[in-house]
């Protein structure tokens, strides 16, 4: 593993970031620097001045980026996306996870690569717990929801909070719908009418 | 082939992507058998990639894109085909209230002119530094663009050197207006609807229309994969004829309100401001004074569809002419390669355009002598500013 090498990491969410800082510390790469501001990009970047750039494909400012390919009184540094005409599949497994690297010119390939494969792994990671962390808040929003429907049904029909379940669970099996939209229903229908 | 056919199509949000988007959303691809996913981008960078590896069927690309990916300039080598042209033209320059200040001290003579426009940076330029000032920024959206192409030829042609006298840099269509407000670009060259949302905000004024540096400029391409065509050339064919019928609906004027209503939604700016980007009535300066022309954006009308393989040697000569790519006979072929006028052809029937009064190189270029498209050294022997 490469250590010395000056790694700039382009990404506007902080979380997603500290993640793949954080792995490629543990991989012994101390020289890693976060730039979460997009504005005066290449100003910043060669402030940095990495050997590798990551940047998630979120961002707007990935154009930016590739200007650095071209030679010109802007460009200090000319730098390449990290592309390997024979590897297409680390090329689409970056895409799909929604990361892109860059290097400076010069540098051989096999230097990045595990970066890159680790870069791939985290930003997968994040989107799995990023889906993990939605679906959670929505099992929280639907058991507020469908308790405050229990709590007037309860109210309104005299029933045990057992049985306010029960229908509510029995009507949303008969109307084909999830319990939590019934739920939301009944409190609509409650609003309503008050 | 039974059923709907899915096909997903990326696309930045502008105003020349009217065509797909209105095939998607009119019903045009649904007659052709079609269901179209349109997959909006932030990046030119994300839209080559995702179609170099097939997460897209097609998109709308920036024609020098296509072409440089089959070149394999700057990125990896993939061969992109562009059957359909979704527009000519749409870029305007917009200025700085304090450039244009500049310049119209400057100006011998009407600045709508852009030969005048062009000498009246070169004595700007040379003012500022002479006085040591820092040098003029201006944003344009990509290395591979027809903006900055557009805006080194106009300001190459009065004298600028825009490598040497100015800043080129690349910002993201939506960040430009921002950037001219805080003064991080004197100047930028982008696509509508953004020249229009500067000057709205009274923190820009339209220079030019590109229609007025070139008058037939290639802007961006139905692009696809020189592979998924070969392997699906009905499907394209499908996709071409719904693309000509969403062209001919954005070019009907009687269709406007239902336009305006679709890429309201799509590219999320006001309505006002699409309905004037197409009907080529646009405010040039934050008190009001309105430019017209029939030529701001072509989409549907004087052959705008059919790919120009002038065209494509043109944007390869700029490339050429500012040391992004080689000249070479055989890149000159490939490049020419790409415009495929004949994949058109075959696909859509439909009467010729009446094309009196366009000019007969295909380009119309403000200065210099006609283009030839067999000659880019010729074209590039008329300019004493140059790298390549």
């Amino acid at each position: 593993m490469d250590q010395s090498l000056k790694i700039a990491i382009v990404d506007k969410n902080p979380i997603r970031a500290a993640i793949l800082e954080d792995g490629l510390r543990e991989a012994g790469h101390v020289h890693v620097t976060r730039i979460g501001d997009t504005s005066h990009l290449l100003a910043r970047i060669y402030a940095v001045d990495p050997e590798v750039i990551l940047i998630d494909l979120e961002n707007p400012s990935r154009d930016v980026l590739e200007q650095m390919f071209q030679m010109s009184r802007v460009v200090k540094r000319p730098i390449a996306m990290f592309v390997d005409q024979s590897d297409t599949a680390s090329i689409e497994a970056a895409v799909d996870a929604g990361v892109s690297a860059y290097i400076v010119g010069g540098l051989h390939k096999d230097r990045i690569k595990n970066i890159l494969d680790l870069c791939i792994s985290r930003f997968n990671a994040f989107a799995r717990l990023q889906d993990e962390l939605d679906r959670a808040r929505t099992a929280l929003e639907d058991r507020k929801v469908i308790d405050r429907a229990k709590g007037i049904l309860m109210k309104a029909k005299n029933l045990t909070e057992d049985e306010a379940y029960v229908l509510l669970r029995k009507t949303a099996m008969n109307e084909k719908k999830k319990i939590a939209e019934v739920a939301q229903s009944v409190i609509t229908a409650t609003e309503l009418l008050k | 082939m039974t059923g709907v056919q899915k096909l997903r199509i990326g696309y930045i949000p502008l105003a020349d992507a009217a065509v797909p988007i209105i095939a998607a959303d009119r019903g045009f691809a649904s007659a052709e058998g079609l269901e179209i996913e349109l997959v909006r981008e932030v990046s030119w960078s994300n839209v080559r990639d995702k179609l170099n590896i097939g997460l897209f069927d097609a998109a709308h690309l920036l024609a020098p894109v296509a072409i440089a990916s089959s070149l394999g300039i700057g990125h990896v080598k993939v061969p992109i085909l562009a059957p359909f042209n979704l527009g000519l033209n749409g870029n305007a320059i917009t200025v700085s209230p304090f450039l244009y200040e500049a310049l119209a001290d400057a100006a011998a003579g009407d600045l709508t002119d852009p030969m005048v426009s062009a000498r009246a940076l070169a004595r700007v330029v040379s003012a500022r530094r002479s006085k040591g000032v820092e040098p003029l920024t201006f944003g344009m959206t990509f290395p591979f663009s027809t903006h900055n192409y557009q805006l080194r030829f106009w300001m190459a042609a009065g004298g600028v050197d825009p490598d040497e006298d100015v800043r080129l840099v690349v910002l993201p269509p939506p960040y430009m207006v921002d950037s001219l407000a805080n003064r991080q670009v004197d100047a930028f060259c982008v696509g509508a609807p953004w020249n229009s949302v500067a000057v709205d905000l009274g923190v820009g004024r339209i220079l030019h229309f590109m229609s007025e540096i070139l008058a037939r400029g290639a802007e961006k391409v139905l692009a696809v994969r020189g592979r998924w065509a070969d392997e699906n050339p009905d499907l394209l064919c499908r996709l071409l004829r719904a693309h000509a019928a969403a062209a001919a609906f954005v070019a009907g004027a009687r269709n406007r309100d239902a336009l305006t209503e679709v890429l309201a939604k799509r590219i999320v700016v006001s309505r006002d401001l699409i309905r004037r980007t197409f009907e080529g009535s646009i405010k040039v300066a934050p008190d009001g004074t309105v430019r017209t022309s029939d030529r701001y954006l072509l989409i549907g009308r004087k052959d705008a569809g059919r790919p120009d393989r002038a065209q494509a040697a043109w944007l390869y000569a700029q490339m050429v002419r500012w040391a992004q790519a080689p000249l070479s006979a055989q890149m000159l072929a490939t490049a020419k390669a790409v415009f495929r006028p004949d994949l058109y052809d075959s696909a859509i029937a439909e009467a010729k355009s009446d094309l009196a009064g366009e000019p007969s190189d295909g380009i119309g270029a403000f200065a210099g002598p006609a283009f030839d498209p067999d000659d880019i050294a010729a074209h590039l022997s008329a300019w004493r500013i140059r790298r390549g």
